[in-house]
């Protein structure tokens, strides 16, 4: 078992097709074909299909499809249908919200409409594939731990292009489709509102991330090193612990004291995951609908540390009476 | 097996090279400009610093003349702007004016040869008698930004006709209208610094009055409204201003509170003077030149090539790098007495015309600010 002793994966198994439980009728959702190929194996599972569509997955990819496709025709427009400058600007091409004149009222295709249609087709996608995994779990006689944490996930894209927006009765809140015009609505965003640091939600958000990272890295090499003498069999060894489990548990408690257990860490993992997407969703509803400037926020209620005065004359806003 | 590691070793070693070759050698040099951990630091690479010092250097100052004797204005037809300057000095400026704006074409860029020298003629002569206006004004009355250094005609122009970096009003560019409006998201603009913004940020806070101002000033909603849209113009302008000064954001801000005055540092109050100082140049200088200007002066919607930062800045926190010409060309600091009052020399109706301006100024923008 030296294999697992790699930092890159050592072993592919070599099966002949395998097409998956029979699941009644369904099975018809099924497609048929099945490829082996060595470098995906690489990867993971070498054998690519059969995938499950089903009447969710045909529209999910149609919806999104037709969302993708516009996304990418108003950006062709926007360089006037040159193909060399839609590669050439690429990554800073955009289609946007409409601007805030229009409020919630629906605006001229040119000027937003395509945006609202496409956050229509892609949501109408989004939730089509959430759906499906609902469907896909029950078929296979699975519960819904995957489902749900996707909804988390869908939670802070509703909250970021819906229902902020509708709450702040202006689309053009909300995130423009884009490479780098989306980043630069994360930046004015912030700036905005008074720095999203500040937002007690985000900063929560931010520690289930990187603390989601640190779990998975933690996680993953336990399970590795531990793998020679059976932690592949992990969910097994949640109640018949056997020497793969009780070696990671010594070494997490020989190093800090304190160790998950064979189930409580894919909890953990699994509750991070989801926090950091639904304290995000939180933090972004409650910015500009019941706070206005995070700074001035943590400010009032002493988060935000007070700095001495950078210059000997204090610097004041010149259009404020009195200032100069 | 080993040469393809050699292989693999020389292509990294290239990407890597490739990668970095877009960075300033180090080491780097960083000033403190605020409160410690806050990142308000100005960073110099000596490199770069070196190219910057050499494309600021000063022309030498022709020697200085009297101011006494008879004055410009008796002597010469048509002396509008500086008929209080001696013979002397008027003719030392009018040589100074030459090698600074038109050092190839010389006195006939503004006056036809064999024509008198009073006949306002070429557009370019009515232009430069408006522009010594606004140089005056600028000196005389927007101290608040131009400091003691001032400006002079060199500070923009430096030997060209036309200073290097000016604006017109945008126009997107090509795009199939029908299909989309350009205006938040445009890319490659050098307007902004080529982020990915709204590609006119100049004519919404350098020539309209609006106040660059979005973020609340409470911490809790009272009706505050400014769009992301807003918010991106703002942010566009922003890149401008450091595009044209050569610094990053705390310069002036402390990143942590970007709207906070009292976060800020007195460097961003002098910016918001420049704002003001700017909107009233292209106003009340520029734009009334536009009658005289040819079409290939003028922008694609037929308007004058306006000022904004990088204008006089050019790359430099503080147009040549801080240095006083005005010092050599004090005709320049103010603007000519009122000829029929009895020249008061005196400091008090400057700053009379100042307070009066600052608070027009406030009067006009109160309607934007919240």
């Amino acid at each position: 078992m030296r294999e697992y002793q790699n930092i890159f994966t050592q072993v592919q198994v070599s099966a002949p097709d395998y097409p998956g439980v029979p699941i009644g009728d369904a099975e018809r959702n099924r497609t048929k074909g099945i490829v082996h190929n060595h470098l995906l194996g690489k990867l993971g599972d070498a054998q690519l299909g059969p995938i499950y569509l089903g009447t969710l997955g045909v529209f999910s990819l149609i919806t999104g499809l037709l969302a993708f496709l516009i996304i990418g025709m108003n950006m062709l427009a926007s360089v006037n249908w040159d193909p060399v400058q839609f590669v050439r600007q690429l990554f800073w091409l955009s289609l946007d919200p409409p601007g805030p004149e229009y409020g919630l009222s629906i605006p001229p295709l040119n000027d937003g409409g395509w945006w609202l249609i496409v956050g229509a087709l892609l949501t109408t996608s989004i939730m089509l594939w959430w759906a499906r995994t609902f469907q896909i779990s029950r078929n296979l006689g699975m519960s819904n731990y995957l489902a749900w944490a996707f909804g988390a996930a869908i939670s802070l894209y509703l909250v970021l292009g819906f229902i902020r927006p509708i709450l702040m009765g202006s689309w053009n809140e909300a995130v423009p489709f884009g490479i780098f015009p989306h980043l630069d609505w994360t930046a004015a965003f912030s700036l905005r509102y008074g720095n999203l640091f500040y937002n007690p939600f985000h900063m929560l958000s931010i520690a289930f991330l990187y603390g989601s990272a640190v779990l998975f890295a933690m996680h993953g090499a336990t399970i590795l090193a531990t793998s020679r003498y059976g932690a592949d069999r992990e969910i097994d060894q949640i109640t018949d612990r056997g020497t793969a489990a009780e070696r990671g548990a010594l070494f997490w408690r020989w190093c800090m004291g304190f160790n998950a257990s064979m189930e409580s860490i894919h909890r953990w993992a699994w509750w991070f995951a989801v926090l950091t997407v639904l304290t995000g969703a939180i933090g972004i509803l409650l910015t500009g609908t019941v706070v206005e400037n995070w700074y001035l926020w943590g400010m009032k209620h002493g988060i935000v540390p007070p700095y001495p005065p950078l210059e000997a004359t204090p610097v004041l806003d010149p259009m404020m009476e009195g200032s100069q | 097996m080993k040469i393809f590691n050699m292989k693999l070793f020389a292509g990294a070693s290239l990407l890597s090279a490739a990668l970095l070759s877009g960075c300033d050698i180090p080491p780097q040099e960083t000033v403190q400009r605020g409160y410690r951990g806050t990142g308000m630091e100005a960073v110099y690479s000596p490199e770069v610093l070196q190219e910057l010092v050499a494309a600021n250097q000063v022309p030498a100052a022709i020697p200085a003349v009297s101011s006494e004797g008879p004055k410009a204005g008796d002597v010469y037809q048509n002396v509008q702007a500086l008929g209080h300057l001696s013979v002397g000095e008027f003719t030392r400026l009018m040589a100074a004016i030459t090698e600074w704006v038109s050092p190839e074409q010389g006195c006939n860029y503004c006056h036809v040869a064999g024509e008198g020298f009073e006949k306002d003629t070429l557009y370019t002569k009515k232009v430069s008698r408006v522009m010594i206006l606004m140089t005056q004004n600028a000196n005389e009355n927007w101290g608040a930004h131009v400091g003691g250094a001032g400006v002079t005609c060199y500070t923009c122009h430096r030997g060209n006709n036309v200073p290097e970096y000016v604006w017109n009003i945008g126009v997107p560019p090509r795009h199939a209208s029908g299909m989309v409006h350009q205006m938040q998201n445009v890319a490659h603009q050098e307007s902004n610094a080529y982020a990915s913004l709204p590609f006119d940020p100049f004519t919404h806070y350098l020539l309209e009055d609006n106040a660059a101002r979005v973020a609340g000033d409470t911490a809790l909603p009272t009706g505050h409204e400014s769009s992301i849209e807003s918010t991106e113009y703002v942010y566009s302008l922003m890149m401008h201003y450091s595009d044209a000064l050569g610094v990053n954001c705390t310069h002036c801000h402390n990143s942590r509170a970007f709207a906070a005055w009292d976060q800020s540092n007195s460097e961003r109050v002098k910016a918001w003077h420049g704002q003001q100082m700017v909107k009233e140049m292209n106003n009340e200088y520029i734009n009334p030149t536009n009658q005289w200007l040819p079409a290939y002066r003028q922008g694609a919607l037929g308007d004058a090539q306006k000022v904004n930062c990088a204008t006089c800045h050019q790359g430099a926190y503080q147009p040549l790098l801080g240095a006083n010409m005005l010092a050599d060309y004090p005709n320049l600091s103010r603007l000519a007495p009122p000829a029929a009052a009895p020249a008061p020399a005196d400091e008090a109706p400057a700053e009379d015309m100042e307070m009066e301006s600052a608070s027009l100024d406030q009067g006009a923008s109160s309607g934007e600010a919240h």
